[in-house]
């Protein structure tokens, strides 16, 4: 499945009333970090079984960013029953993101 | 299997390396820890690259990914641990797995410099940054800080004047290194207060940046400047400790190597930021990469 692309509207139905874990990507089009990662996210998408995978493009939805005080991008955020978990800010390989859900 | 050449690092100089291993019929792994690219995926235009008009450090980075990878260059995610000299044989440990190769290009270029302060690298992320055209946008209307006096410090505060309510740009000498055309052009700005002949001392908050301490070097008068954010651009520093018993490095951790990329020790090349230069540019990455694949390749026939 490709990654949900995440509003204000939906935030709360796809992601904090969520039944399994969500991995957030907070990013925007202007960051070559975040271009970096997106192929990446939407491989672990795809492959996702127990957990989903939503990104956040800042640049359209800035009130969710500062909600969830995301102010260096690439930002990973895990919620976890409607709370933040884990967060990770920057480009990491693949393998570092698994581990964020583990 | 043995390969030909391992290739540390997917910068301009190591995906370049791979190229031209590639294209003299060698064998290429290039082990990277982190993603394809490095530093220049940062940069949003690339204007001095001979023969490239203008171009995003991404589209760049991702044109020479492409290129190595489609002509059987080898990508691995893993961090390089050890490197073992065997003589005609090199042994690479990464955390993953063992490669067995017959010559090694060190291509893993150089990171941000910290300024070394409490709460630095806690606060990544919540204010403290090292990347302006990344995060900038976070910080419409606030006040910030940028220190540093180099051109991307210089860059940066310019960048940030379009955004913020106030820049607050602090540099420890009374002059800047930076381009006297964008001093200048930053100097014009309203929003702008220099803090020369000063270092930051501290960075305030607890679980969000609040504002830093900075102390004047002349009189030694300490004050707090109020800020939501730190940008920090106090150059790079390269990170080859893990090969200090390999190669010989200077005393600011950089490979010693001239113009042939060649290392003290047979068989082991280095490439791009990482060696001992005076000019780190895409350009000179790039060339370091083609010097040293093809003296590797040199010595594998």
């Amino acid at each position: 499945m490709a990654a949900i692309v995440l509003s204000k509207e939906n935030f709360e139905a796809e992601v904090l009333n969520s039944d399994i874990p969500v991995l957030v990507d907070f990013s925007a089009s202007w960051c070559g970090p975040c271009q970096m990662l997106a192929p990446i996210i939407e491989e672990i998408a795809d492959e996702a079984g127990d957990f989903k995978v939503g990104k956040v493009e800042t640049s359209e939805e800035m009130d969710l960013a500062i909600e969830y005080r995301v102010s260096s991008i690439p930002c990973l955020v895990v919620f976890k029953g409607g709370k933040e978990v884990k967060r990770s800010v920057g480009a990491i390989p693949k393998q570092a993101i698994l581990e964020l859900m583990k | 299997m043995i390969y030909d050449i391992i290739i540390v690092g997917a910068g301009p100089a190591g995906l370049s390396a791979g190229i031209y291993a590639l294209r003299s019929g060698k064998s290429a792994l290039i082990l990277e820890a982190k993603a394809y690219g490095g530093q220049i995926i940062n940069t949003p235009d690339i204007e001095n690259y001979p023969g490239i008009k203008n171009i995003s450090g991404f589209e760049f980075a991702t044109g020479l990914y492409e290129q190595a990878t489609s002509l059987g260059a080898e990508v691995k995610y893993e961090q390089v641990i050890s490197i073992e000299d065997k003589g005609d044989i090199k042994i690479v440990g990464t955390e993953e797995n063992l490669y067995e190769c017959k010559a090694v290009i060190l291509a893993t270029g150089a990171k941000n410099r910290k300024l070394g302060l409490e709460k630095e690298n806690e606060l990544i992320g919540y204010g403290v940054s090292y990347c302006a055209t990344c995060d900038g946008a976070f910080y419409k209307n606030k006040d910030v800080a940028v220190v540093g006096g180099g051109n991307t410090a210089i860059e940066d505060a310019l960048f940030l004047t379009n955004y913020c309510n106030k820049v607050y740009v602090i540099h420890r000498r009374n002059q800047f290194r930076a381009d006297p055309k964008d001093v200048d052009q930053l100097k014009e700005k309203e929003n702008v207060e220099f803090v020369m002949n000063s270092t930051v001392e501290k960075i305030l908050g607890d679980t969000i940046v609040e504002g830093i301490e900075v102390k004047d070097q002349n009189t030694k008068e300490k004050k707090t400047i109020n800020v939501s954010g730190v940008f920090i651009a106090v150059g790079q520093e390269p990170d080859n400790t893990m090969f200090s018993n390999l190669v010989k490095l200077d005393d600011s951790g950089y490979i010693i190597a001239k113009e042939d990329c060649m290392t003290n020790v047979k068989g082991i090349y280095t490439a791009g930021d990482c060696r001992t230069k005076t000019v780190r540019q895409l350009t000179t990455a790039a060339a370091d990469g083609a010097v040293a694949a093809l003296a590797a390749c040199s010595i594998i026939d």
